[in-house]
């Protein structure tokens, strides 16, 4: 689990805990991180700290770990920029945590033969970009859509090797990406009226969804979007 | 540092269809026919382009006019 110290990261590893799983957490930060390693339920967890866009941190976690049966690639980062202030150093810090850091750690993964068969890979994707596509929202939209896309090639190729590999569409979840001042309250209330469902999405929302896909409920699932999302994306 | 003029003329160029005279120091720009939350997206983009300076919800929601637009900006660029 990335991304593991903070957010829906936190709360998946949380709910994959009470169900029995031995989570590997990993993140940047320290506190953080042993935070979450502390309201995880029973024993057999581990934490490593590392940078997923430090490829000696990435190769280091990669050679730690061992017989996965699972992977969730939650880390990632949020960005507002207009088009036309988006040059490339805003794609590229982007990119570099929400589609290079996954991919390249799910390829080594998949190289030096760490998931186990009938492993399931949950990428956290969005509705931004790739159903919804609010103005602003580009430069984090691009990132998603792309991973949206190699989800689609990864669920394909890994087939045979009876890996599946899925993506969790949330819609705006109550977690540090939004409540870091970049919007007003006026603004969160006014848009949350537009949710059908009048809300915004809670962590935990998104956590039972990934563990549906990591679970063998989902076994005959894969290549597949599932949108979270409050109905805001119904047309 | 840009001058306040300086930032009165950038803050104009991110429309499209106001007139230029209708910019000025004490422009409450909320009250322009134009102005959007997609612009208000453009000026915090051109704010942190033009100074180093990221202007944030909170910062927009304390100011009315370009002036106290610039004065937020300096009291930053001060801090920092």
């Amino acid at each position: 689990m990335t991304g593991a110290s903070s957010g829906i990261g936190r709360e998946t590893a949380i709910q994959c805990s009470k169900l029995g799983a031995n989570v590997i957490i990993t993140a940047r930060n320290v506190d953080r991180l042993k935070e979450t390693l502390s309201l995880l339920n029973g024993n057999g967890h581990e934490m490593i700290i590392a940078d997923l866009t430090d490829q000696e941190d990435v190769e280091r976690l990669v050679r730690t770990v061992n017989g996965l049966n699972g992977a969730v690639l939650c880390a990632g980062k949020g960005m507002t920029s207009p088009f036309a202030f988006s040059s490339r150093d805003k794609y590229d810090a982007v990119f570099d945590v929400n589609f290079f850091a996954p991919v390249e750690l799910l390829r080594l993964f998949i190289k030096q033969k760490k998931l186990e068969k009938h492993a399931s890979v949950v990428f956290l994707s969005s509705i931004g970009g790739v159903e919804l596509f609010t103005p602003g929202n580009g430069v984090y939209g691009a990132s998603k859509a792309a991973l949206n896309s190699t989800m689609k090639y990864c669920a394909k190729e890994l087939a045979p090797k009876k890996i599946r590999v899925n993506a969790v569409n949330p819609g705006m979840v109550n977690t540090g990406m939004i409540q870091d001042g970049r919007f007003t309250e006026e603004q969160l209330a006014l848009n949350m009226e537009k949710y059908p469902l009048k809300r915004y999405g809670e962590p935990l929302d998104i956590a039972l969804g990934v563990v549906y896909l990591l679970s063998d409920a989902s076994s005959w699932v894969t290549g597949h979007s599932l949108v979270i999302d409050g109905g805001i994306t119904v047309k | 540092m840009k001058t306040l003029d300086e930032f009165v003329q950038l803050f104009a160029e991110q429309f499209e269809e106001t007139e230029q005279n209708q910019f000025t120091p004490s422009t409450d720009f909320r009250s322009l026919d134009e102005w959007s939350s997609l612009i208000g997206l453009s000026i915090i983009a051109m704010v942190d382009e033009e100074f180093g300076i990221a202007l944030n919800a909170k910062d927009f929601r304390q100011v009315t006019t370009i002036n106290d637009l610039y004065s937020i900006i300096c009291g930053k660029i001060n801090e920092s």
